[in-house]
């Protein structure tokens, strides 16, 4: 669904976001990603969703080779891949209803379509009540719940989420992180950026962590890795009976 | 319609911003409508004077009639002269008391012997006028030679003016107008920065994010011009009554609805071009997000 070989993003200023960094999601994952500030989380992301383009390496999402991607296309792959912004980036001025609809909006999707779409996602993340306020009227919970809505607004085969829980109390960081596994099981790839060590460590999932920008640590391959060993290790002593 | 409805909503809540514009535009297309009127004006009564006979040659009274059908003659041959008209003393004692039938005194100091045969003269080229002029006044039997080229001179002169100026200034207030929409709109664009960016990330594509701009600029144009045409016309029609006393004899006034509707049309396509412009233009730096 997701793979990255040999991703290397360097900015003009000299800064290397990110380093020859190599990996692959399968569909219907959930994979956490982990690392400190300024790790290259985000910049993945951005990579991801074709903001920018690596200056080495290769990204396939699905069928589609980001780097090869032509500007009039990029509005396609946006559409099968949703976004939960660090920052929400909803829009003040216009209601949760409003926001969440905006995708569909810019696609051109027939208004007889739009709110039937819109309220059953407000349903589905839990804040149909809040349908009609601003943004400013919401609480951090909730729109963290508005900005997933709108970023599934399209069915993406893909969730990005960076940092949903950042900001969040205990309680409603484990209620949304309950809301992205739900969409999880509905099929949906979900990758994570998150600094949450709690919940990591209480949902046992993939883990990639990033340090300066590379990739130190992805537990499948860990996990593939010791059940290599194990099953070697299994060999191993079947084989010294042998010889004895 | 929805990209519409987003532009009368841009164009609402900027009132004064749009006032601007709107001002702007009315400003450059009055002046376009102005000195339409002046060129087309100038041009027709230009036109008028050079169909007029352009010289007049008077005739001695002991002039023969085979000298002066000689003359015209060999004039006709010269290959430059388009039109000749031989006026008898009887003819020029007519057209004096046409002339000056209201004024019953003139009409008495005045008989046929005073007055002298005459000839009308055309030239295909206003240019040739002087040399079939100075050719007339060789002859023997011409006492006097009269000829428009000075007031046709005169005229080509000021419409050749109004020409450059008018072009001129409606050149400069375009520019203005593109550069004043350009920052009426560009102002709007960066407020929404932050919403092009989202619009952006959510697969907007450029036309999207391009166009509610693009119909405001169109808006602007299209608003200016509707007022400065109609303001300009308007000002046209009340002047018609003065300007066909002024302009007797010469047939441009009132001036046809077909070519003010004409000159509409033409400026609604300049406007859009220009709203067009502008707009693509103000917005175009915004675009360049992926």
């Amino acid at each position: 669904m997701i793979r990255l070989d040999n991703v290397t993003k360097e900015f003009p200023t000299g800064t290397t976001a990110l380093s020859e960094v190599t990996f692959s999601i399968d569909k219907g994952e959930f994979v956490f990603l982990v690392g400190p500030s300024g790790s290259g989380k985000t910049t993945l992301f951005r990579l991801i969703t074709r903001e920018m383009k690596p200056t080495s390496g290769e990204i396939h999402i699905g069928a589609w080779n980001i780097g090869k991607l032509t500007d009039r296309h990029i509005p396609n792959l946006r559409k099968s891949i949703g976004v939960v912004f660090q920052d929400l980036k909803l829009l003040r001025d216009r209601t949760i209803f409003e926001n969440i609809l905006l995708p569909l909006e810019v696609a051109g999707v027939a208004e007889s379509e739009t709110t039937q779409k819109v309220d059953a996602i407000l349903e589905q993340v839990g804040i149909a009540e809040h349908r009609d306020k601003f943004p400013i009227q919401l609480s951090g919970g909730e729109l963290q719940r508005a900005a997933i809505a709108r970023a599934l607004v399209f069915s993406p085969e893909i969730l990005l989420a960076d940092e949903p829980t950042g900001n969040l109390d205990t309680t409603t960081s484990w209620e949304i992180v309950k809301l992205l596994q739900d969409i999880n099981k509905s099929g949906t790839t979900i990758l994570m950026a998150t600094h949450n060590t709690d919940i990591i460590n209480n949902l046992l999932k993939r883990v990639l962590v990033l340090e300066k920008g590379k990739l130190i640590n992805d537990n499948k391959k860990s996990k593939e890795t010791k059940e290599q060993d194990k099953h070697e290790d299994k060999k191993e002593p079947d084989k010294k009976e042998e010889e004895k | 319609m929805k990209h519409a409805r987003e532009s009368w909503k841009h164009i609402r809540r900027t009132p004064h911003q749009a006032l601007a514009a709107v001002t702007i535009m009315v400003l450059t297309f009055l002046t376009v409508s102005v000195f339409t009127f002046l060129i087309f004006g100038s041009s027709a009564i230009i036109k008028h004077f050079e169909s007029k006979p352009q010289a007049t040659a008077f005739f001695k009274d002991e002039a023969k009639p085979e000298e002066i059908a000689k003359l015209e003659e060999n004039l006709k041959q010269t290959g430059k002269v388009s039109r000749t008209r031989f006026v008898t003393k009887s003819q020029a004692l007519q057209i004096y008391e046409e002339q000056n039938k209201d004024d019953r005194l003139l009409l008495d100091l005045v008989t046929e012997d005073i007055l002298p045969a005459s000839l009308e003269i055309s030239t295909y080229e206003i240019e040739d006028l002087t040399e079939i002029s100075e050719t007339l006044k060789g002859s023997p039997i011409i006492s006097e030679v009269v000829y428009q080229r000075d007031i046709v001179d005169t005229l080509s002169n000021w419409t050749n003016a109004i020409r450059v100026i008018g072009v001129t200034i409606v050149i400069i207030l375009t520019v203005v107008s593109i550069f004043i929409m350009m920052i009426i709109i560009g102002f709007k664009v960066s407020q929404k920065k932050d919403e092009i960016e989202i619009m952006k990330l959510l697969s907007a594509t450029d036309w999207y994010i391009r166009l509610p701009f693009v119909l405001e600029g169109i808006f602007y144009g299209i608003a200016g011009t509707v007022i400065g045409w109609t303001i300009a016309s308007v000002g046209l029609l009340l002047a018609t009554p003065f300007l066909e006393s002024f302009l007797k004899g010469i047939s441009i006034l009132p001036v046809s609805p077909v070519f003010l509707i004409l000159l509409l049309f033409v400026e609604l396509i300049i406007a859009t071009a220009l709203g067009v412009v502008a707009s693509s233009l103000a917005v175009r730096r915004y675009l360049k997000v992926k």
